[in-house]
């Protein structure tokens, strides 16, 4: 207790929790990319040898790449989309004093909350009653709803951190409206558009439930990946398959976090 | 430079009388309506994705299935079956605990680890806050099948025991039960819970604890009187955010849940599927999302109250 104050205190025990929290939470999955090596179609311990055989296998097939260039198409236009509307939608929440603000944004978050299968036979219903054919297009739409959360969380700080003065001093020296947007709002928000356009792709490309229900006749990644897990004998290539998604998702995840978080926090210190 | 242009953004701002039109004139002059305009293709989307789909599931579900269609005469029928049949309330007693105790396991666990970074870590806070929500952001899918691949007949667990000669044969308990959905809820919506707690951890002023601990509390009594209370919206956030998703998780049981973990959202997905009653699966969502409502309204009210009499 007499060794400074109690937050500088040091603690071993929780240190060690913390560390053991982290490798709980990470061993699991680095499991997926460990067996996708094994040199055996069954999926145990002992370790039967290292193999690159099952991602030749996949590379030589056919309905992954269609499944790939599905995920991707959607997951390209849903982030577009939800980006372009997270970037509108942040924007007047922060700009404008606006009756019943909190029960708008809470309106955009609900997603987030309610279980996904709920929205997507929502969605199915009305579709089919539309009498719309399921398609890819669809699987967008239902990845657009449960993306937006998402791209307005991710830039609601970037505008709340925003100095107004910037904007107006841009008017002041005789710039319109949309080009002080351009050459003043939208460069200082650019990180958290760059790191929302990140985050829908990822969630896009990986999310299950909705495209589940809203698929149609050309399956995404992870609804191929859904199909292939009924046969144990594909399971090598599943994991294969899998460890290369994993190590994509990390990756775009990590450079938008990143981005995300590094900008806002110079934007704090420098002013 | 930044105070002095204001005066004149104002003037500027006051005389629009030479503008055309009206409208640009009302849009001018209303903040709120200029807000409401710039937000109106966001809320459009969502209404059509969210309001709509619900108003239209909430009809269908006084439908009943004719044949191949449906007989769209409004009956309360579902609600009744719903009620009566005790699968239904069975399938949703068992979601509710099993979401139950998984949210309370995560509480519990990443409590800790939300409190070391707010309160020990000090230098590259952002690094362990991405590196324990990074998972979180991976496909849910690969992360629920990797706990297929753990919990399995011939998974890890098993194989690696029986390879080290611990066990004979594998242990049948681990795949297809309740518990490995709970394990693999727990372990999936982590980031849930260590973010809100973390936030709410991270606010708590400092001084207060120096003054609690100045005043003679030990670093437990600390701990109960001061922190933990303070961080209790952290940790309700957290609870809801796992609670209501997971109650209606499908994927989780239907891989590993077998017979005995099934839940309510693999229900709904037979209706919707090989049973083809989609007025029926229609009634179960939206009375799961009456019950989830009911449930976190009480919940709610229940921390209110507790909170009352603490302080």
């Amino acid at each position: 207790m007499s060794q400074g104050t109690y937050i500088k205190r040091h603690n071993r025990a929780l240190q060690v929790y913390a560390v053991a929290f982290l490798i709980v939470l990470y061993v699991p999955v680095l499991f997926i990319p460990l067996f996708s090596f094994n040199d055996s179609v069954y999926v145990r311990f002992p370790l039967e040898g290292f193999t690159l055989q099952w991602y030749v296998e996949l590379w030589s097939r056919e309905p992954v790449w269609n499944a790939l260039w599905n995920s991707v198409r959607v997951g390209a236009v849903v982030s577009v989309i939800a980006t372009i509307l997270g970037v509108v939608a942040a924007r007047a929440i922060t700009r404008y004093r606006m009756p019943g603000k909190t029960a708008l944004v809470t309106f955009i978050m609900m997603p987030l909350v309610i279980p996904g299968i709920i929205f997507g036979v929502a969605l199915l219903v009305l579709l089919s009653r539309m009498g719309v054919p399921l398609s890819l297009y669809t699987v967008g739409l239902g990845h657009l709803i449960f993306c937006l959360p998402f791209a307005v969380a991710t830039l609601l700080p970037r505008f709340e951190g925003f100095d107004p003065s910037m904007e107006e001093a841009s008017m002041d020296l005789g710039e319109n409206g949309w080009w002080t947007f351009w050459r003043v709002t939208f460069p200082m928000v650019f990180p958290g558009v760059v790191a929302s356009l990140l985050l829908t792709f990822t969630i896009s490309f990986d999310e299950f439930i909705m495209a589940f229900f809203l698929t149609g006749t050309d399956p995404t990644l992870p609804m191929y990946i859904w199909g292939q897990l009924r046969f144990p004998q594909q399971f090598p290539s599943v994991l294969a398959l899998s460890a290369l998604i994993l190590i994509a998702s990390f990756v775009l995840v990590f450079v938008a976090q990143w981005i995300g978080r590094v900008g806002l926090d110079q934007n704090r210190e420098t002013p | 430079m930044v105070d002095t242009p204001h005066p004149n953004r104002q003037a500027e701002a006051g005389a629009p009388p030479g503008r055309p039109s009206r409208l640009t004139a009302i849009l001018h002059r209303s903040e709120a309506l200029r807000g409401y305009l710039l937000m109106s293709p966001t809320l459009l989307i969502m209404t059509l994705g969210i309001v709509i789909p619900f108003l239209i599931l909430l009809v269908m579900s006084s439908w009943s299935r004719d044949g191949f269609g449906f007989d769209t005469t409004p009956t309360i029928n579902n609600y009744l079956r719903a009620w009566s049949e005790p699968v239904f309330g069975a399938l949703l007693t068992r979601s509710f605990w099993i979401s139950g105790v998984a949210t309370v396991a995560t509480v519990v666990l990443c409590y800790p680890m939300a409190y070391y970074v707010a309160f020990h870590v000090h230098r590259r806070k952002m690094l362990w806050i991405i590196l324990m929500t990074l998972p979180f952001w991976t496909s849910y899918l690969l992360r629920v099948f990797a706990w297929k691949v753990i919990l399995g007949y011939e998974g890890v667990i098993n194989s690696g025991l029986m390879s080290l000669g611990f066990i004979e044969a594998p242990l049948e308990f681990l795949l297809y039960s309740k518990e490995a959905v709970i394990i693999t809820l727990a372990h999936a919506w982590a980031a849930f819970a260590i973010l809100p707690i973390y936030v709410s951890l991270e606010k708590i002023d400092r001084s207060l604890l120096e003054a609690a601990t100045d005043l003679g509390d030990g670093p437990v009594r600390r701990f109960l009187r001061v922190t933990l209370p303070l961080s209790m919206p952290g940790v309700i956030a957290a609870s809801f955010l796992i609670f209501i998703p997971t109650t209606g998780d499908y994927i989780t049981p239907a891989l590993l849940g077998g017979p005995d973990g099934a839940m309510i959202g693999n229900f709904i997905q037979l209706q919707f599927g090989p049973v083809n009653n989609w007025p029926m699966g229609a009634t179960l969502a939206i009375v799961l999302m009456f019950w989830i409502a009911a449930v976190a309204l009480a919940f709610l009210l229940l921390t209110r109250k507790l909170q009352e009499r603490l302080t």
